[in-house]
């Protein structure tokens, strides 16, 4: 076994050592790879991003509740009196003004993105006065909140920075009138932060929407307070209404648009990485083919096959590994933090998110790149090992 | 580890078929050749007679497509590939027409090689490889590279990588093929010396009758075929 060892660090050793008289094809391979761990990092590194930002939006004590049957605050509907109703529920936190609960509404207005100049669905939430207590991460960072019963807006960074119009001081049209923005809100990357708000009473009759919402957002007073909170608005015979975590509601709301991403992303990196398999294949097989005088010699020597079988598969290994590195590093810097906003097709709204590239999407890049090096060795280097040397002795 | 009778090689109908596509090519048929230990045996013949095809046989790098091959004894066209590999590096020396020495190491390090496959330590692998260094004149040369050699140089290190594991045979595959007269008459003057000194049994396949004069006898082959006289 030791003398098996002390063959195989040899021959990759000597294999190695050769890799600068083939740095051309060896290069080509690399960053081959390179790219597809790029590209499939990058692309996993949105739906990684939108994961994030869902894992933002709410504490596990929020819990939203919204008209049974719907699957978006758009589908929905709650009168005045339920929202009183599930305002009162039990299992609320509740502090000296009152029920952490907001009733709210949630309507779409269409603004430019900046980026490209298309016309986008940005969300407006009219909530009502425990919304910025129901939300514990919610801070307007310049200017001020809106008042009360005035037709002003906050605004998310997140949408400030992605759709035109949106600065602090400017004024949009609403309703058919115009609405100052005078503030400009964070919500730690969550949700939120890609929404307008303004108050909701206001909202209710620039849209004519009388005293009714869509949703009511609430504080639990624990986490642990869910099901009871659940039960007594499930039971209550004035209610047909759901009721989700906040956490688990965002999470489904991002599912579809998830599962594309991550869809399209692997087919696209599945089809690159066919090709640098490829790539890898050509280089591995050149590699052979150039040392196929060393490796017949080094057999007849008495070096036996296996040792030429993972020297092969090795220096494969290792270039996609440098490839992979590359690659993800690449992925890192050029997507890492990179904000953007994409419409989310349950909600039929935009989302404002940063791409967000983690560990666990550089390790995965890697052992892609990997699983390609060793496909892309293997074949070669079992010819490698096939070679009959005397055939292989003539033929150098 | 000669065999009986002091037999070193004992070949017997050995036929030799490549095939080429659907085309049989018939290179050794029902060849017989016997070597005693301690010959310098030349083996002449025109290009493609298949000289190096019963050289490679010998040698265990190929296989007899019919007949036996035994060596110090032992059936090696019977043995696997892999305990082939082993039973090569422990009695078979290898020297090439165009040496074969790896570029990348030294030639100290190319002579080494064939040790990497024995238990020995790293002191007693240096020790080996200065002595068959001295035995071919080049323990000057021992950190040159073989792009920093002559042809002559290289084919001497080939030599000491050749007998550096103290094999009882050297199969000399054209080994002055690729080298003037001087440098030629060089490496045939140490094989000589290390066939007598040394009783090694050496094969060398030649065109070169003047290479072939060392040999302590010549055999010719042609047409799969082998005789004591060059066939006209």
């Amino acid at each position: 076994m030791i003398n098996w060892l002390l063959q195989t660090v040899s021959v990759t050793r000597f294999s190695l050592q050769t890799l600068p008289e083939r740095k051309g094809s060896a290069l080509s391979s690399v960053f081959g790879i390179a790219g597809v761990v790029a590209v499939l990092v990058g692309v996993l590194s949105i739906a990684q991003g939108i994961r994030l930002m869902v894992q933002n939006s709410a504490d596990p004590d929020n819990a939203i509740v919204m008209r049974s049957g719907s699957d978006s605050e758009m589908m929905s509907g709650l009168g005045g009196t339920q929202a009183e109703v599930i305002t009162d529920a039990p299992g609320i936190a509740r502090d000296a003004e009152g029920a952490l609960a907001s009733p709210e509404l949630f309507v779409i207005i269409n603004l430019p993105k900046r980026s490209t100049g298309t016309d986008a669905n940005v969300p407006l939430r009219g909530v009502s006065r425990p919304a910025f207590k129901v939300r514990s991460n919610l801070e307007v960072v310049q200017g001020r909140p809106f008042e009360w019963g005035l037709a002003e807006l906050v605004v998310g960074a997140g949408a400030a920075r992605e759709f035109a119009g949106l600065d602090l001081g400017s004024s949009i049209e609403v309703g058919g009138e115009q609405w100052p923005i005078v503030g400009i809100f964070e919500a730690g990357g969550g949700i939120a932060e890609g929404e307008i708000w303004a108050d909701a009473a206001v909202v209710q009759s620039a849209y004519r929407r009388g005293n009714s919402y869509q949703s009511v957002y609430t504080k639990l007073a624990s986490s642990g307070s869910f099901t009871e909170f659940k039960d007594s608005l499930t039971a209550d015979p004035r209610l047909n209404v759901k009721v989700e975590r906040a956490a688990d509601f965002y999470s489904d709301q991002s599912t579809v648009l998830r599962g594309i991403i991550v869809g399209l992303g692997s087919l696209i990196a599945a089809l690159m990485g066919l090709g640098a398999m490829f790539g890898a294949l050509n280089t591995m097989y050149t590699a052979v083919s150039a040392r196929t005088r060393e490796i017949a010699t080094l057999r007849a020597l008495g070096f036996k096959s296996g040792p030429v079988v993972v020297s092969v598969l090795f220096e494969s290994l290792l270039l996609a590994l440098v490839g992979g590195l590359i690659g993800g590093g690449l992925a890192y810097l050029a997507f890492d933090g990179f904000r953007a906003a994409t419409i989310n097709f349950q909600s039929f709204s935009q989302i404002a998110f940063a791409f967000d590239v983690n560990a666990t999407l550089l390790k995965n890049g890697i052992v892609y790149a990997l699983l390609i090096g060793l496909v892309g060795g293997l074949f070669p280097a079992i010819r490698a090992a096939r070679l009959p040397v005397a055939t292989a002795l003539r033929e150098s | 580890m000669s065999g009986s009778n002091g037999l070193l090689v004992d070949l017997k109908n050995v036929d030799k078929v490549f095939k080429r596509g659907a085309e049989e090519i018939h290179v050794l048929g029902g060849l017989d050749l016997e070597i005693p230990e301690g010959e310098f045996l030349a083996l002449m013949g025109p290009s493609g007679s298949g000289k190096s095809t019963l050289l490679n046989l010998i040698g265990g790098l190929d296989r007899p497509s019919a007949g036996s091959v035994t060596v110090g004894g032992q059936r090696i066209d019977k043995l696997s590939d892999r305990k082939l590999a082993s039973w090569r590096a422990r009695h078979v020396g290898l020297v090439f027409q165009f040496y074969n020495l790896l570029p990348v190491l030294n030639a100290s390090r190319n002579v080494e090689l064939p040790l990497l496959l024995t238990h020995l330590s790293a002191k007693k692998r240096r020790e080996h490889v200065d002595t068959v260094m001295s035995v071919v004149g080049l323990s000057h040369r021992m950190k040159h590279y073989p792009r920093q050699l002559s042809g002559g140089e290289q084919q001497r290190v080939g030599i000491a990588r050749a007998i550096v594991t103290d094999p009882t045979l050297l199969l000399c595959d054209e080994p002055t093929g690729d080298l003037d007269r001087k440098s030629g008459d060089e490496v045939l003057e140490l094989l000589q010396t290390l066939n007598r000194e040394q009783d090694k049994t050496i094969v060398m396949v030649t065109h070169d009758p003047h290479a072939a004069a060392r040999a302590s006898r010549t055999v010719y082959l042609d047409k799969g075929q082998l005789s004591l006289e060059p066939v006209e």
